[in-house]
C-alpha cells in the first residue's frame, strides 16, 4: 500500500471498497447486456469472434475488462451508424454525437437517452444555492452534431428552467486558426459573444450558464467592456468545460472575472471534463487554499477514468504519480472497455463525495500535444 | 536558480504555470519561467492607456536622459531580474544558455543594444527628421515654417511578440519609451533576458515601471497582445509576415534575405570583396535577418562560392564560453534536423551545387543540442529554389546571373549591399522597391547605421500626421 493510499481516511476506504463491489457488478450487467445475442450491439458482436475470449465467461469483475484490447477511435470513425445500436434498444430514436474539432470523418457515437442520464446525475451535483433550480440558463459553446446543446439544454428543463442557445461552430474556427485568417477568428468570436450579450441582458431571468473557457473569458470581457459584469448581469452559477482547463485560468477566472470566490460573493464556477464516449466528469470543488488545483471524477460506475503508465496501459500508476487518461464507458447504450484518450494527468485519491480514482492536471498528452489543435472554442 | 515572473504594468504576477529551463549543452537547469495566458493579457491592456499616462508625466528630454542611464545599467550593472539581482556575467551566460548562442555573441548583442538606446537622441532626430518631440508629446506644435503640424499617438503602448532567435532586433522596440508609449511584451520562450535585463535598467534609470507589462506565454498571450493593442510588431516567417500583410495594426519582421550584388564593372576584382562576404554570411552564426543569405554576380560566382567555402566550410564546432566559436546551436534539435533535411532537398535540384562538401558533415547532433556547420551553395541560375532561401545558420547561395535581371529577380532584400561604379547600377538599385536598406560599396550587410531610418520607421507606426487648425474663439458678448 502506497503512502497516498494509507492516507485515505477509513470511511473512505470503506465507501471505495463498496464503490468498486457496485462497479464490478454493473460491469458484469453491462458486458452481458452488449454480449448477449438478443440484446448486443452488431459491432460487439462481431468482435466477440476476434476476442479470444469469452466475454460472458471470462469477465467476472472491472479488472477483467482489461482482456479486451484497446478501444480504437478509428472504429468510430465512419458508418453504418447503425451497428452500435444495442438489439436491446432496437426501434428507439437514436441521436448521433460526433467529436468537436474534426475536420475530417468524425468520430460518431450513437445515443439514445445517456447524455440526459449524464446530466441529470451532474445536476445532483451543482448546489441549489449557486444552480438556482427553476432559472433559466445560457448555453455558449458548441451545438451542431456535438451533444452540448441537447444535453445542456435538458439539465435546463431537468432542473425547471429553459436554455438560451447561442452557437459556435469549432470545425469553422479550426479551418480558421489553421489559415492564419486570425481576424475572422476574432470577428467570429464577437459575433457569438455579442449574441450572448444580447440574451443575457434581454431580461430572460438567465442566473445559470454553460461555457467554454475560451468563451467564458471573452464573455466577461465583453460585459466588462460595456460597463457590466457577468455578476451584475445575474448570472450566479457556471459550469465549463470542452477544453483545457488549468489553475492558472481557474485562478486568474475567480480573482478578476467573476468577482472573487465564491465565499466572498463571486460567482459559482465549476470546471467539468467530459467528451461524447464518457459523459461528464466532475470536478472536486476548488480551492485557492488548494493552488485552484482541478481534480475531475467520472460518473461511476457509468464512466471510469484511470490513470495508467505510459508504458504499460493496463497498469494503473501509483496516486499523484503521472499516466496517460484511460476511459470507460459503460451503460446499456455503449460499451468502451478502455479507450486510450489524448490526455494526461496525475492519479487522485478517492475522497467522501467520489469515493473512487480521479485525475488532476489534466493536458494534452505529451506524446500527441504537438499534433493537436488544443482549445479551439 | 533565477525565476522570472509576468510584470504586469510593473507589478510582479506569481504565475502558477512555471516552466523549467535547461543548458542547451549541459542540461544543467538555469532558471524557471512563469507565463500567463490571453485573458490576463487582454485584462491589462484595458489599462493600457495609465501606461502612457505615466510616461507623459516626464518630458521626452527626461525620458531620453532616463534611456540613456538605462544603456549604461543593462551593459554594466548588476540589476533585478525577476527575482534575483542579475550581473552581466549571469544575463550572457543565461542567455547564451537558453539560445544557443555563443557568449561572444551575446556580449556583442548586449552592446548592439545598449548602443541603440544611448544614442536615443540621435536615432530619434534621424527617424523623425529633427521633429521637436515635444510635438509629438503635445499631439501638435510650430514646427519653424509658420505652420502647425500635428501627430497623433495611435496607440497608448506597442505590442511586441518577440523572437527567440536573435538578441539584436529588440532594438526595434526600444524607442517606444521616450517617445511616451508604453510596452506589452511577449518575450521569446528561449530568449527573454534582453526584454527583462532592458525592463529593470528602465525601471531602476527612473521610468515608471507602469509602463511595461512583460507576458510571457503560448500562442494565446501573442494572440491576446496583438489583438487588443492598436500597434503591434511581430517576428516570424514568411508565412507570419504574409499573414499579417496589409494590416496596419500590425508591423511583421520576418526573413530578411539580405543579398550582396555585384555589379559587372567590378566582379573581376571579386577577391577585394572576399572579407565583407564572409563577414555578412558568418556573423551571429548567421541567424540574423540581416546576415546575407545570397550572392548575386553574372560571372565567376564558382570561384565566389568555391573562395568563400574555404573560408567559411572549416568552421566547427566549439564550445558557447569559446571566444572564437562562430556557430550557435539549435537548442530544439529537431529544428536542425528539419532544415537539413530542406537543405539536401534544395541540393538535389539539378544546377545547384555544395561548394562546402569537402569540409565533412554539416549535421552535428549532440546529447541536448544540434548544430549546422556553414554552407556555400551555388546556384547557375536564379531559377533555382535554394536563390531565394534563408536559414537559421551560416548559408549562402551564390547566383549566377546577368546583371540585366538581376534587380528584377532578387526578391524581397532586408539589405542589400550594390558592390558597383556602374552609375546605370547606382540608380536602379537605389529605385528598386525590393531593396529596403541599401549599402552602395563594401559595406557588410550586417553593419547597419542606427543613425538612418532603420526597416519599419516606429515613428511612421505609432504616429500619424494630421492637419490641426486653431483659431480664436470670439469672445462673448456678456465676458
Amino acid at each position: 500500500m502506497s503512502a497516498a493510499q494509507s492516507s485515505i481516511p477509513e470511511d473512505v476506504a470503506k465507501s471505495a471498497s463498496d464503490a468498486r463491489d457496485r462497479l464490478n457488478e454493473h460491469t458484469l450487467k453491462i458486458v452481458h447486456w452488449h454480449f448477449s445475442e438478443d440484446t448486443g450491439s452488431p459491432f460487439w458482436l462481431e468482435k466477440k469472434s476476434e476476442l479470444g475470449f469469452d466475454p460472458l465467461k471470462d469477465v467476472k469483475s472491472f479488472d477483467d475488462l482489461k482482456k479486451f484490447p484497446h478501444f480504437e477511435d478509428e472504429w468510430l470513425r465512419g458508418g453504418p451508424i447503425q451497428r452500435w445500436v444495442p438489439k436491446g434498444h432496437a426501434g428507439k430514436p437514436v441521436y448521433v454525437f460526433e467529436t468537436g474539432g474534426t475536420t475530417g470523418i468524425p468520430k460518431s457515437r450513437m445515443v439514445i437517452e445517456d447524455h440526459w442520464k449524464d446530466y441529470e446525475l451532474f445536476s445532483d451535483t451543482l448546489p441549489d444555492e449557486h444552480f438556482p433550480r427553476g432559472s433559466n440558463w445560457l448555453m455558449l459553446g458548441p451545438s451542431g452534431p456535438r451533444r452540448l446543446r441537447l444535453a445542456v439544454e435538458h439539465l435546463a428543463q431537468h432542473r425547471g428552467g429553459i436554455c438560451f442557445c447561442i452557437d459556435l461552430d469549432p470545425r469553422w474556427v479550426v479551418k480558421l486558426i489553421k489559415k492564419g485568417w486570425m481576424e475572422h477568428l476574432e470577428e467570429y468570436k464577437k459575433h457569438c459573444i455579442d449574441q450572448a450579450v444580447t440574451v443575457l441582458t434581454a431580461g430572460h431571468d438567465i442566473k445559470c450558464m454553460f461555457a467554454t473557457p475560451k468563451l467564458l473569458e471573452s464573455l466577461g470581457e465583453a460585459l466588462e467592456d460595456r460597463g457590466t459584469s457577468l455578476q451584475e448581469v445575474g448570472i450566479k452559477g457556471i459550469f465549463s468545460g470542452g477544453t483545457e482547463f488549468t489553475p492558472q485560468w481557474t485562478r486568474f477566472c475567480v480573482e478578476e472575472l467573476l468577482g472573487g470566490p465564491v465565499e466572498e460573493g463571486g460567482v459559482y464556477m465549476t470546471p467539468t471534463y467530459g467528451n461524447t464516449l464518457m459523459g461528464l466528469a466532475c470536478s472536486k470543488p476548488i480551492k485557492a487554499a488548494d493552488g485552484y488545483k482541478i481534480s475531475y471524477y467520472a460518473p461511476q460506475p457509468r464512466a471510469v477514468t484511470e490513470v495508467v503508465s505510459f508504458d504499460d496501459y493496463n497498469q494503473v500508476v501509483g496516486f499523484g504519480e503521472t499516466g496517460r487518461v484511460k476511459l470507460y464507458t459503460l451503460t446499456d447504450e455503449f460499451f468502451v472497455p478502455g479507450f486510450m484518450e489524448r490526455d494526461e494527468g496525475e492519479r487522485e485519491a478517492p475522497f467522501d463525495m467520489y469515493p473512487w480514482d480521479g485525475v488532476s492536471g489534466v493536458r494534452p498528452f505529451h506524446e500527441l500535444a504537438s499534433a493537436t489543435t488544443v482549445g479551439v472554442y | 536558480m533565477i525565476t522570472l515572473q509576468p510584470l504586469r504594468w510593473g507589478k510582479p504576477y506569481e504565475s502558477m504555470e512555471i516552466k523549467d529551463v535547461v543548458h542547451f549543452d549541459t542540461g544543467e537547469p538555469i532558471a524557471k519561467f512563469g507565463s500567463v495566458g490571453g485573458g490576463i493579457v487582454a485584462r491589462d491592456m484595458k489599462q493600457a492607456h495609465k501606461a502612457r499616462a505615466a510616461l507623459l508625466k516626464h518630458s521626452t528630454d527626461e525620458l531620453i536622459a532616463m534611456s540613456k542611464k538605462a544603456a549604461e545599467l543593462f551593459e554594466t550593472a548588476e540589476l533585478p531580474v525577476g527575482d534575483s539581482m542579475q550581473s552581466v556575467d549571469q544575463f550572457v551566460h543565461q542567455q547564451s544558455a537558453s539560445t544557443g548562442l555563443p557568449e561572444h555573441m551575446c556580449r556583442s548583442n548586449l552592446k548592439k543594444n545598449s548602443f541603440v538606446l544611448s544614442h536615443i537622441d540621435e536615432i530619434l532626430d534621424c527617424l523623425t527628421r529633427g521633429l521637436d518631440l515635444n510635438i509629438l508629446s503635445k499631439g501638435f506644435g510650430e514646427e519653424g515654417r509658420g505652420v502647425i503640424v500635428s501627430y497623433q499617438a495611435q496607440t497608448p503602448v506597442l505590442g511586441a511578440i518577440l523572437p527567440n532567435n536573435s538578441p539584436g532586433v529588440h532594438t526595434l522596440w526600444l524607442p517606444a519609451i521616450p517617445l511616451q508609449i508604453g510596452l506589452a511584451l511577449k518575450p521569446g520562450s528561449q530568449e527573454p533576458w534582453t526584454p527583462y535585463r532592458m525592463v529593470s535598467a528602465f525601471i531602476q534609470a527612473g521610468v515608471p515601471a507602469e509602463a511595461f507589462g512583460l507576458y510571457p506565454g503560448g500562442h494565446d498571450a501573442g494572440g491576446a497582445i496583438m489583438t487588443k493593442t492598436p500597434r503591434s510588431m511581430i517576428f516570424g516567417s514568411a508565412e507570419t509576415v504574409a499573414q499579417h500583410a496589409g494590416n496596419p495594426r500590425v508591423q511583421a519582421h520576418g526573413p530578411g534575405w539580405s543579398k550582396i550584388l555585384i555589379g559587372d564593372d567590378v566582379v573581376d576584382d571579386w577577391e577585394l570583396y572576399l572579407d565583407v562576404m564572409v563577414e555578412s554570411v558568418l556573423s551571429n552564426s548567421g541567424r540574423s535577418c540581416i546576415n546575407c543569405s545570397g550572392i548575386w554576380a553574372s560571372r565567376h560566382t564558382r570561384e565566389i562560392a568555391a573562395a568563400i567555402a574555404k573560408r567559411i566550410g572549416p568552421v566547427d564546432v566549439l564550445p558557447p564560453i569559446d571566444d572564437n566559436a562562430q556557430l550557435a546551436a539549435f537548442t530544439v534539435p529537431a529544428m536542425a534536423t528539419g532544415t537539413h533535411a530542406m537543405v539536401q532537398q534544395d541540393l538535389s535540384e539539378s544546377g545547384v551545387t555544395d561548394m562546402t562538401a569537402e569540409y565533412g558533415d554539416k549535421l552535428i547532433e549532440r546529447e541536448h543540442c544540434a548544430y549546422l556547420r556553414p554552407m556555400v551553395v551555388h546556384a547557375d541560375s536564379p531559377d533555382r529554389g535554394v536563390a531565394m532561401k534563408e536559414y537559421m545558420f551560416p548559408f549562402v547561395s551564390v547566383v549566377e546571373c546577368p546583371q540585366a535581371e538581376m534587380l528584377r529577380r532578387i526578391g524581397p532584400t532586408l539589405v542589400g549591399t550594390v558592390l558597383t561604379r556602374d552609375p546605370e547600377l547606382v540608380a536602379a538599385a537605389g529605385a528598386c522597391v525590393d531593396i529596403d536598406r541599401v549599402n552602395f560599396g563594401p559595406i557588410p550587410t550586417n553593419r547597419l547605421n542606427w543613425l538612418q531610418p532603420h526597416e519599419g520607421n516606429i515613428i511612421d507606426f505609432l504616429f500619424r500626421s494630421r492637419a490641426y487648425q486653431v483659431a480664436d474663439l470670439p469672445v462673448a458678448a456678456n465676458a
